[in-house]
């Protein structure tokens, strides 16, 4: 990545701590556009997608075929006036909604995007994912607290207790990576899984990888797991009082960690960048024009963050929420128990040398 | 350079973070202070080339320690008044807890003044060197037994912290899930069969 910025005019006159700014933010500010792009086609493609699934066709006014409607709704969130409430505090009610997409976004710095590149590669990353992710309660908290209201404050009781409920399951989940993997760098656990058996950690941790997802689904506070929001009860939980930008930033925190949670899926499970026709399996592409889809890269982790992405979609239009006891009683009742035990199963396999981890 | 710049300004939002600790007057903005002086020394660790400890501390005490406070502290219906109230009782134990404190920085600046011989700043590690898979391979092999003990007497706590908790109430309705799970049509529905009624 450096040797591309060193071909820009000037670069030799500059001073060390300069080009290091640079570069850092110019990998930085690329991501977090395409990232809010995908945000807004995402909610373009939720809408379409669901709409589908219940015979219906979505929107399909504004632009051809629709594609300009998440335009459409960001200018109109951007000009609504932001209301603060009385007796609110005001400080802690609009640092709330930033509170919440800051984590969802420095989380992406660790995610290795292509063979040998990730914008920090740092040796605990998997620990800093863990972290960041835990952070992002406290936009909920906050918000819910500084609104000044009693539906927020409900709404943002329920998502604290289910957050920190889950990150239990999902940390256990990830121990099973740990160990297949033998490291905590995002890029190692990748590079693990693109050896030339087809060697991804799904097919021996595959109760791992449901554990992961689900507790995924929870973290996010995405249907069914929305008891956070529960129109039907508490109106909409910690967010009723933003509106304009303040609401369109916590739509945007949640979608990114929607994208975030199916990145770090593909990422521990699904072998990130590396192509699924990368094995010894199919050798016989070699020399073929077909050779081309081998090669590892951005569009491979692409085409797997569109498949979990779908999932969740898919996983809102099908099923109905769930009763918060049941929830609550999934976490700590089965999904912990589950990962436990395939720790346990993990281990032995280590000790029996089956295994991809084993060769 | 550019680190002791770093090190000076975490410091003193350290420092400023701690203080709003104990001067906020509602307890939710101690508590978010507190939260704060977490993040703030996590990165001081860092700065020391731990930062396994530096993650560790975000992960356990900010997002879930602090997230467990404030959601009690919420809740509380807090008197202001009432807390304020044992202020004279309380301020010698804590004038003294200060006092004690004040000593012991002051004599770390004695010590280091008097040219005792101290521990020198360990040098820098090299590039590949990982603080997580170090201090992993001291606990798990040095001292497997004391950590072993430790997570032993945390699992302890943590039964005995349900066990406080845990009340059966006379009449209280629990569901059990399995036998809703595994119910069947014909346990609920019953098909009676009539014949038809003509005028």
């Amino acid at each position: 990545m450096a040797a591309l910025f060193s071909k820009l005019p000037y670069w030799d006159a500059l001073p060390e701590l300069i080009r290091q700014v640079i570069i850092i933010v110019g990998q930085i500010v690329p991501l977090v556009v395409s990232l809010i792009l995908c945000v807004a086609y995402l909610t373009f493609a939720e809408r379409k997608i669901i709409g589908y699934m219940q015979t219906r066709i979505g929107p399909n006014r504004v632009g051809p075929k629709g594609w300009l409607q998440p335009i459409a709704d960001t200018v109109k969130l951007l000009i609504k006036e932001v209301i603060i409430p009385s007796k609110s505090n005001r400080f802690l009610f609009l640092i709330a909604p930033l509170l919440s997409i800051t984590p969802a976004f420095a989380a992406w710095a660790v995610i290795p995007l292509f063979p040998d590149f990730a914008i920090a590669d740092v040796d605990a990353g998997l620990l800093y994912v863990l972290a960041l992710t835990s952070l992002g309660v406290y936009g909920v908290i906050i918000a819910g607290w500084a609104s000044n209201s009693k539906y927020a404050f409900l709404g943002a009781m329920r998502c604290a207790a289910q957050i920190v409920a889950y990150e239990i399951a999902m940390g256990f989940a990830l121990v099973g990576v740990l160990m297949a993997s033998g490291s905590l760098n995002l890029g190692e656990i990748t590079a693990a899984q693109a050896g030339p058996e087809n060697q991804w950690f799904f097919v021996p941790l595959f109760p791992l990888l449901v554990v992961f997802f689900i507790s995924g689904i929870a973290e996010t506070n995405r249907a069914p797991f929305d008891v956070a929001e529960g129109e039907s009860e508490i109106v909409a939980g910690y967010h009723v009082e933003y509106s304009g930008v303040a609401f369109a930033v916590f739509f945007l925190a949640e979608y990114a960690n929607m994208i975030l949670i199916a990145a770090l899926t593909s990422v521990m499970f699904l072998g990130g960048w590396d192509s699924p026709f990368s094995g010894s399996l199919f050798a016989f592409l070699e020399g073929t024009p077909l050779a081309v889809v081998q090669a590892g890269g951005l569009h491979w982790l692409a085409v797997k963050i569109s498949f979990f992405l779908f999932c969740f979609l898919w996983f809102r239009a099908t099923f109905p929420r769930y009763r918060y006891d049941q929830i609550m009683r999934l976490g700590w009742k089965v999904f912990i128990p589950v990962t436990i035990l395939w720790i346990f199963v993990e281990g032995g396999m280590v000790l029996a040398g089956v295994g991809p981890w084993s060769s | 350079m550019v680190l002791q710049v770093y090190f000076w300004a975490l410091a003193l939002l350290l420092l400023g973070a701690s203080l709003g600790v104990i001067t906020s007057r509602n307890p939710v903005f101690s508590a978010l202070w507190l939260v704060l002086a977490f993040v703030t020394s996590a990165v001081l660790w860092i700065l020391l080339e731990a930062e396994f400890l530096a993650i560790v501390l975000v992960l356990v005490y900010v997002g879930a320690v602090m997230v467990l406070f404030l959601f009690v502290i919420m809740m509380l219906d807090i008197d202001l008044d009432t807390l304020k109230k044992g202020f004279v009782r309380f301020a010698p134990v804590g004038a003294i807890v200060a006092f004690i404190i004040a000593i012991e920085l002051v004599t770390v600046f004695v010590i280091r003044s008097t040219g005792l011989p101290v521990l020198a700043n360990p040098p820098p590690h090299p590039a590949g060197y990982s603080n997580t898979k170090e201090l992993g391979a001291v606990l798990y092999t040095e001292h497997v037994y004391a950590f072993e003990l430790a997570s032993f007497l945390l699992l302890l706590a943590i039964v005995a912290a349900i066990t406080l908790t845990m009340r059966r109430r006379p009449g209280l309705k629990r569901q059990d899930i399995a036998r809703q799970v595994a119910v069947q049509a014909k346990d609920r529905v019953r098909l009676v069969s009539m014949p038809v009624e003509k005028d």
